[in-house]
């Protein structure tokens, strides 16, 4: 039982190196391509522009729904006034970061794994090395660095339209006066939360666009499955991963910046 | 024989237990074509893919024209032409690119040749491909055979000395099977450039191969013209027929 512990704890420091090692070096490769900012144009279009629909109709629900529930607890303490406050900083420090990193693993980040997996699996990785292009730094340089622009643009997004949903439960729909829903809101967040949020982005969009890429582009190694089971598989961990990573680093981000 | 231009020496690989390639030697004249036969899942991909740096041996080397070329598949001052170009039994072509971009890719990305320059060669090996037309075409919008041309095409723009070939006749009926051979013997031509071919499909390809290597067991069992092939050991030739006709049949 030790060795197979031992085993596995060496198997996963071995996993994390590479997966570090490949992280890195495609995003520096991806500073001597050529056609950089075209690259970049296109994987910023990729990973945010598919996003915004998503994120626009998950953050205006996410924030009718905290209107709803925040207003019904605070009626009960008398605080009403306070739903701006509960429901901006409950936004701008926690489910805005960390439910747009969601929702780009699940609408770009698992396309991403499958788009790599089935380039892996019809040889088109291969294809680029053996045309003397580097297949990392061509492939998943442009979309890491695009993550670090688009998360936080996304969570901005989310944050805005889930203060806005919160306003329509609160003011239109139960009656909580506007000008102290609004007021409550810009008092409430300070600049130290808004930049808390968009470390968070920056973090959950390096992690997660990271692991699913690297999912993709090794699943020929990473599944025992072979062919589109083997992308299919790889599409799954890779969300499912990213998800677990992105709750664990909100955790540890919030331990150090609160 | 004519001099020897490609030349692999004591190339080894193996996976796990297994030894794919046992020590393989083999010399390949400057244009000419030769074909790469054996049993399916003998390691003929392996020892392409070996050749071609996509995987790397556990020993031996590749030599041009005497000379290792180590790591480095690209030509000598790595401005313009490459040494090696590899047609994938798929084709490889980029699904989101037109077939003038999956051309241009190579000079694009790796020769980093002007735009214009490259717009030119490109155009210009697609009309002698017979592909002036579909420049602007997706790989999806394209047939079987002139995906095979536009992957070609991309494989030939970097004026390539050795063109590495995987099974590219994959797939297809045999009308169009002939339809390739032609059209590699016909570029070979024009070209100039050494072809070296994994391919199932025996006797046809001797058509279009000055030389044979039979691959088993790791060795090269025979090397020489293919007329000589069948005189040489015909027991083991009709088995090797037998195993690919069942290639063929397991494939359809």
């Amino acid at each position: 039982m030790i060795r197979s512990l031992g085993r596995t704890a060496i198997s996963l420091v071995h996993e994390y190196g590479d997966w570090t090692v490949f992280s890195f070096s495609s995003m520096a490769g991806f500073l001597r391509q050529r056609r950089r900012r075209q690259k970049l144009v296109t994987a910023i279009h990729e990973i945010g522009g598919r996003c915004v629909p998503i994120i626009l109709t998950v953050g205006l629900f996410t924030g009718l729904v905290m209107g709803l529930q925040l207003y019904y607890t605070l009626a009960r303490l008398g605080a009403e006034a306070a739903l701006g406050d509960a429901v901006g900083l409950s936004l701008v420090r926690e489910l805005g970061p960390v439910l747009t990193a969601l929702m780009i693993v699940g609408q770009s980040g698992s396309a991403m794994t499958s788009e790599l997996g089935f380039q892996r699996n019809d040889e088109q990785i291969d294809a680029l090395q053996t045309m003397g292009i580097d297949a990392k730094s061509f492939l998943v340089g442009p979309r890491l660095w695009a993550a670090l622009f688009c998360f936080p643009a996304l969570t901005a997004f989310f944050d805005l339209i889930g203060v806005f949903g919160g306003y329509l439960t609160g003011s239109v729909l139960l009656n909580v006066d506007a000008g102290v829903y609004w007021n409550h809101v810009f008092d409430s967040i300070t600049w130290a939360d808004v930049r808390g949020g968009f470390i968070k982005a920056v973090i959950f969009g390096a992690l997660t666009i990271s692991i699913c890429s690297y999912r993709g582009f090794y699943s020929h190694l990473k599944s025992n499955l072979r062919g589109v089971r083997g992308v299919s598989e790889s599409a799954t961990r890779a969300v499912v991963f990213s998800s677990v990573a992105v709750l664990a680093a909100d955790y540890l981000i919030t331990s150090f910046l609160i | 024989m004519a001099e020897s231009f490609l030349q692999i020496r004591g190339l080894k690989k193996h996976f796990g237990t297994k030894r794919v390639l046992d020590g393989i030697d083999l010399e390949i004249a400057r244009a000419s074509v030769t074909t790469l036969i054996g049993k399916s899942g003998i390691g003929k991909s392996v020892f392409l893919k070996c050749i071609a740096n996509l995987m790397t041996p556990d020993a031996g080397e590749v030599l041009l024209d005497g000379v290792a070329i180590g790591n480095n598949r690209r030509g000598a001052d790595q401005s313009d032409g490459f040494t090696f170009s590899y047609m994938f039994q798929n084709n490889a072509l980029f699904d989101s690119l037109t077939a003038h971009e999956n051309v241009a890719l190579p000079l694009r990305e790796a020769v980093g040749m002007a735009a214009e320059a490259v717009d030119q060669r490109v155009e210009e090996i697609l009309k002698q491909l017979d592909l002036g037309g579909a420049g602007s075409r997706y790989p999806a919008e394209l047939s079987g055979g002139m995906q095979k041309r536009v992957a070609l095409a991309r494989a030939l723009v970097t004026n390539p000395e050795v063109v590495l070939f995987d099974e590219p006749t994959t797939g297809l009926d045999p009308e169009r099977k002939f339809g390739v051979f032609d059209m590699i013997a016909d570029y070979r031509e024009r070209f100039g450039f050494t072809a070296l071919l994994v391919s199932h499909d025996i006797p046809e390809v001797f058509e279009i191969s000055d030389k044979v290597a039979w691959l088993d067991e790791g060795k090269i069992r025979f090397f020489g013209d293919p007329s000589e092939l069948a005189a040489d050991s015909p027991r083991s030739w009709s088995g090797l027929l037998q195993s690919t006709e069942e290639v063929e049949t397991n494939k359809f």
